[in-house]
């Protein structure tokens, strides 16, 4: 592990990720966070997308699915909110729910996969829009400070939270997802699933059931989309039915191939970009969809592998 | 070893396999030839499992895989190349074997761990590409692959699943003619290393006769003539419809 220079990189970026809430304004934070919780959703749903080739219109529904499992539980079961029983429950939920999706969805792929995951996400946002008194309908649900091992948070402000004792808990959950994501990714398994996405004809006939490991994929997948989704609960204070809508979906597909998916740091980079890009573009013009759309027009075009695929394209013409 | 019983495939009115019998012994390397449309890859294809038969019977080892599908015919040492190439594109020549060989030893639910610390899987894929000339490879994607070489890798894939029983689907064809004898080669040389029992599907007669034990014939999904390379090829019925020589 020490031998290869990448993870060096990894370990140097991780020491600056403790200092950032000295140098970030609250502000600034704030959106890191919500960077840091996307980027955890985009590793989850690259490993649908990059190494198993399949392209999900629906994984805001896992990511409803984590973030409301949060705020039912503040609403009818208090007692049991605190984050080390929250993010196990969130956990199960979408676990839970992308067994069921999944099942049907993994009998396609290509553009029926896609639709078919596009309309089961679309079921929960109709459940979770219609059910107002269960799940808050169109006002959503709000989502208080949690306790975290015995420790309350009473009486402190939401920036003050985010900005101590969570954000080194948000950066906890970060590395373990993308040491997680990065063995399933290099172990026999994940060797697996780029097999069945390279070749699915020959993937059966050297032995692996095809449709077996698609819904492998896509519940690992699902679940980490779901942590991402109630870990950003904290950080946004609000959850709405909009989470679970097929154009949330596809700020996950964007995020993804902004940063690239053919390369294991792309979505990270891509959900960090991402979530900077979408605020400056909303504060600034009342266009922001339009800066949005042609951004990845322009990326589509010109960087097909998105940002970090072209610095890592470089990075390799450099060496030679 | 394997024993087929009366295998039927039809495809609408085009009889692919109509009633065919045969039988593999261990060991055995038995070429089919025949026309095109004569049915040779439907039957490979059957007895693969990649498609199911409209009656009959498929024995392999004594157990009735007629309808087993694909991954239990793996286990128990059905292994296949195919005509048109089927490689895992991305993937380096190393990690194309590797893939094979976890997937043969059931690794690939293991999930955390990097397949490079599976150190003895990987000695046993260097292995393998050594055993086909293509160690010097393993880097390399099939991309910056030559066509006898894919041809190669492709029959290495199915090498690694231990089969015992292999099916090449037209090994030589795509490959340049000065390349026919060294690729076959360095295939006949592995599988009698193993003595794997070998059903190969091939148009060119230099290469049945120079490879096989013996020779099966095909036309119009039915068997016509079976026995040695020499006897075959004399067969007035074979000459007749096959190489369509009229005496």
């Amino acid at each position: 592990m020490v031998k290869n220079p990448r993870w060096i990189v990894y370990s140097l970026i991780f020491i600056a990720l403790l200092f950032i809430p000295r140098i970030l304004s609250i502000h600034d934070l704030m959106l890191f966070e919500y960077g840091i919780t996307f980027a955890i959703v985009g590793l989850g749903f690259n490993l649908l997308l990059g190494y198993t080739g399949l392209l999900s219109f629906g994984h805001g529904a896992y990511f409803a699915t984590g973030a409301y499992t949060v705020a039912m539980i503040a609403k009818y079961l208090p007692q049991a909110y605190s984050l080390e029983i929250l993010i196990p429950a969130a956990l199960f939920f979408s676990l839970v729910l992308s067994i069921i999706f999944g099942f049907v969805c993994v009998r396609h792929t290509k553009i029926f996969f896609s639709i078919l995951t596009l309309s089961l996400s679309m079921l929960l946002f109709a459940l979770l829009f219609k059910l107002y008194h269960l799940t808050g309908g169109s006002d959503g649900l709000r989502v208080p400070l949690p306790t975290m091992f015995g420790m309350s948070f009473k009486g402190i402000r939401r920036p003050e939270f985010l900005s101590g004792t969570y954000y080194y808990f948000l950066l906890g959950m970060f590395s373990v997802s993308f040491l997680v994501m990065k063995g399933i990714v290099s172990s026999p398994f994940g060797k697996a699933l780029q097999a069945v996405r390279d070749n699915e004809v020959r993937a059966e006939l050297i032995g692996i059931r095809v449709r077996r490991y698609r819904l492998y994929a896509f519940i690992i997948s699902g679940m980490f989309v779901g942590l991402g989704g109630a870990l950003w609960t904290f950080v946004n204070g609000h959850v709405t039915a909009d989470l679970s809508h097929w154009v949330f979906s596809g700020e996950i597909v964007y995020m993804t191939l902004l940063g690239g998916f053919g390369i294991f740091e792309g979505p990270i980079v891509g959900a960090i970009i991402f979530t900077y890009l979408k605020l400056y573009a909303m504060g600034n013009t009342q266009y922001w969809m339009f800066v949005i759309g042609g951004t990845l027009i322009v990326l589509v075009l010109l960087l097909p592998n998105g940002i970090a695929g072209a610095f890592a394209g470089l990075w390799t013409k450099i060496k030679k | 070893m394997l024993t087929i019983d009366n295998l039927k495939k039809h495809f609408g009115s085009v009889k692919a396999v109509d009633h065919v019998n045969l039988e593999i012994k261990e060991g055995e390397i038995v070429s089919i030839i025949g026309t095109n449309g004569a049915g040779k890859t439907t039957l490979v294809n059957l007895i693969s499992g990649y498609i199911k038969p409209d009656s009959g019977r498929i024995l392999f080892l004594d157990k009735d895989i007629t309808y087993a599908p694909p991954y239990v015919r793996i286990k128990l040492g059905v292994g296949r190349s195919f005509q048109l190439i089927q490689l895992f594109s991305n993937s380096t020549v190393l990690d194309n074997v590797r893939i094979a060989l976890f997937s043969k030893y059931g690794m690939i639910r293991r999930g955390l761990l990097p397949a490079d610390r599976y150190s003895s899987v990987t000695d046993e894929a260097i292995k393998i590409l050594d055993s086909f000339s293509m160690s010097d490879k393993k880097n390399l994607t099939p991309k910056g692959l030559s066509e006898g070489d894919l041809k190669i890798l492709d029959i290495a894939i199915a090498f690694a699943l231990k089969s015992k029983l292999l099916l090449l689907d037209e090994p030589t064809s795509g490959v340049a003619t000065n390349d026919k004898f060294k690729v076959m080669d360095s295939i006949v040389k592995a599988i009698k290393k193993e003595g794997i029992s070998t059903l190969i599907i091939e148009h060119d007669m230099d290469i049945v006769s120079g490879y096989s034990d013996r020779v099966i014939v095909m036309h119009e999904g039915k068997v016509i003539a079976e026995g040695k390379p020499n006897e075959v090829m004399e067969n007035k019925e074979v000459k007749a419809t096959v190489f369509g020589i009229v005496s």
